[in-house]
């Protein structure tokens, strides 16, 4: 049974959290997941998996990530202290590593033999490409054909790594095209193929496991925090696109009622702007799209919108199914930047800390310089830096007019 | 393992009953010992005139029963022929509240032949659960296959569906082992759909040796009829389908005639109605022959 006072037991049995999440996918799936699901529940049970997997944060990723204090971003501010959890110094420059590496330890127990993926940025992609050369797995990668020719380091660099891309022309040809494109390859190869999800989105198990993954995040912080300052932060602040480095951030410390939580949106060119953002919770509506309840992004009739974002890795027109609930019962205030104050951060941050951050943290920093000011000294605040800028060069340095 | 697959929740769904058309159908077809011919066609595609033209002249061109694809932006169980089918529609304005309209223009002219409408969930959800089950029955709407509502989550649509009588069909598939079987076909009714290959709509034919052995595992755990579709193109496939199971589905090879018939700009053409409709024709005499 489950304790009454914690927020950290879902989801139940049927993959819900409250009312979100679940197993919404064609029947031809639903055994595949099923699989999935038990496949899992054995190895988090095992402690020899569990061993393999920090081998290998440890010594492949480089984990922990290093917590570090931003003095000159908090003089800046003249408020909170601000401390980044250094996530973009991980090998393959994000978090998406860590989840990546947990799925395909998982595979390889399910005796698969090749792996799919989805990716937006290019980021879980490569991150993808990056595990499947280092255990000698065939790797296909679905990347929407629009973001295949915005990404066009990433698509090399996961064709570097031995995997093959697939440029998806169905519908807008983006990251939820991808995502659909690569349910469809899973279903059309179940025997030997494992679909590994870059996000805590998709049919349960998909949610709960990435977020268990991703969890390594917070859990390092806590004790991080304690050897830094001796008592835990009072402010956590991440990205939302689909949500896997901010579940991975807030998850450990959801029942630390005096730690709160803020998730940052993408604002795009703001969120009163019809289809011109990838806010789902703040400008979104609950509905059913890639196997799970959540909140989207959807016109009146129920079809899915785009969103846009000046972020690959943030416009997707869904949210993992926990921020939704998250957000409903209120644990985690969810609020937005727009490409705007994402594009100051980005290189305020280049200038005052020497980091350069990927365009996700970018909105979860955006939010940091505007409430930072506003408290006092003693608060603590711990942002998410879950990824690094290399990717973004190109799409910073267009947005500012300067041709490289 | 799968001793646990989903089955409390299975149980706890109210299995829906159909209000009759598709059981008098699928009776009067064993009656004459032969199975039916299902042919599927996209709402408002490529416009709302040629795809209720087409829908009109389906019964006189031999389909027993109908499916109508309801269009989504994210149609994940779809292959590309029916993906563009959605799209097009979408595109000349298709919603739930269209195609229910076609159904009821249809009933102005067409008491017998069932209508089922295949689509995915949110639109549903959007349009209002309980709001659709009454609306579709209303305009004669049979039966339903929500592509990614499986009995698991079924709970948002079944009790309207068995209050307005329409039948919930569901997927069989290759990948459907023996403790999913029974949760399935539990939460199914008016027929079962037989998913005759391992993928998504239109992307490879079916084997006929495989089919014929699919078949009887199924039929030995539920007395619904059972259809088969996914990957059937001709009408030799059609009438090998049709004899071994109780009917057949035909669904992307008729899109692509329909595409094939389109002008450069996505526009019907006078013959892409009569195109269609003799494509229907000529499936629905080899089914017909399949068991004479």
């Amino acid at each position: 049974m489950t304790l009454p006072n914690t927020l950290k037991s879902g989801p139940d049995a049927s993959g819900k959290f409250g009312g979100f999440g679940g197993r919404y996918v064609a029947e031809t799936l639903m055994p595949l997941i099923l699989e999935v699901e038990a496949a899992y529940a054995a190895a988090k049970a095992d402690p020899a998996f569990d061993a393999e997997w920090r081998r290998l944060l440890k010594h492949y990723v480089g984990r922990p990530s290093p917590l570090w204090f931003a003095e000159r971003i908090t003089a800046k501010c003249g408020g909170a202290k601000v401390y980044f959890k250094r996530d973009e110094l991980n090998h393959t420059g994000a978090h998406k590593i860590n989840a990546v590496l947990g799925q395909i330890l998982l595979a390889k127990r399910m005796g698969k033999r090749r792996i799919i993926a989805e990716t937006g940025a290019g980021q879980h992609g490569v991150a993808t490409a990056t595990a499947c050369a280092l255990f000698d797995l065939p790797c296909t990668v679905f990347m929407g054909a629009t973001d295949v020719a915005r990404q066009q380091p990433n698509v090399f660099r996961m064709k570097l790594l031995g995997a093959e891309v697939v440029a998806v022309e169905s519908g807008a040809a983006t990251l939820k095209d991808a995502m659909n494109e690569a349910l469809r390859h899973w279903v059309a190869n179940v025997e030997d193929t494992y679909y590994c999800i870059g996000t805590v989105a998709g049919p349960h198990p998909y949610p709960a496991m990435v977020r268990d993954f991703q969890s390594i995040i917070g859990e390092e912080l806590r004790w991080q925090m304690m050897e830094a300052e001796g008592r835990l932060p009072d402010l956590l602040v991440a990205a939302i696109g689909g949500g896997s480095n901010a579940m991975g951030l807030f998850f450990p410390f959801l029942d630390d009622p005096d730690v709160q939580m803020h998730g940052v949106e993408a604002g795009g060119y703001g969120v009163e702007t019809p289809n011109g953002h990838a806010a789902s919770l703040s400008g979104g509506r609950p509905g059913v799209l890639h196997g799970n309840r959540t909140y989207l992004l959807q016109d009146e009739h129920g079809q899915i919108l785009e969103g846009h974002s000046i972020s690959a890795g943030l416009d997707y027109p869904g949210v993992g199914p926990e921020h939704s609930f998250l957000h409903e019962i209120g644990r985690v205030k969810y609020v937005n930047a727009t490409d705007q104050e994402a594009l100051d951060a980005f290189q305020l941050c280049s200038r005052l800390e020497g980091i350069i951050p990927a365009l996700e943290p970018a909105h979860a920093l955006a939010h940091v310089l505007r409430i930072a000011p506003t408290l006092s000294p003693e608060t603590i605040i711990v942002m998410n830096m879950c990824g690094r800028g290399d990717k973004d060069i190109f799409a910073v340095a267009k947005h500012l007019g300067v041709e490289l | 393992m799968p001793s646990d697959r989903g089955a409390p929740e299975a149980r706890s769904v109210n299995r829906p009953a159909g209000k009759g058309r598709i059981k008098a159908r699928f009776a009067a077809l064993k009656a004459e010992g032969r199975g039916a011919l299902i042919p599927f066609l996209e709402a408002y595609d490529p416009d709302p005139k040629t795809s209720m033209d087409i829908l009109r002249g389906m019964p006189g061109a031999g389909a027993d029963l109908i499916e109508i694809g309801v269009p989504f932006s994210d149609p994940m169980a779809d292959g590309p022929t029916i993906q563009l089918a959605g799209q097009r529609g979408l595109k000349a304005g298709a919603t739930v509240a269209g195609a229910l309209a076609m159904v009821r223009d249809f009933r102005g002219e067409d008491d017998a032949t069932p209508v089922i409408l295949m689509g995915y969930l949110n639109p549903i959800l959007s349009y209002g659960a309980e709001r659709f089950c009454t609306d579709a029955a209303a305009s004669g709407v049979d039966g339903l296959i929500v592509v990614d509502m499986p009995p698991e989550e079924a709970e948002v649509l079944a009790p309207h569906c068995a209050r307005e009588g329409l039948d919930i069909i569901r997927l069989i598939a290759p990948t459907s082992d023996a403790a999913r079987l029974p949760v399935v076909l539990e939460a199914s009714s008016g027929f079962v759909y037989y998913v005759a290959i391992a993928g998504i709509t239109g992307t490879r034919s079916a084997d006929p040796a495989a089919l014929a052995a699919a078949i009887p595992p199924i039929r030995a755990k539920t007395a619904l009829p059972i259809a088969i579709g996914f990957g059937i193109r001709t009408p030799a496939q059609a009438a090998h389908a049709a004899g071994v199971a109780d009917g057949v589905v035909v669904a992307s090879a008729l899109i692509d005639t329909l595409a094939a018939s389109l002008d450069e700009q996505g526009r019907a053409r006078p013959d892409s109605v009569r195109r269609v409709l003799d494509q229907v024709r000529g499936l629905a005499d080899a089914v017909r022959g399949a068991r004479a």
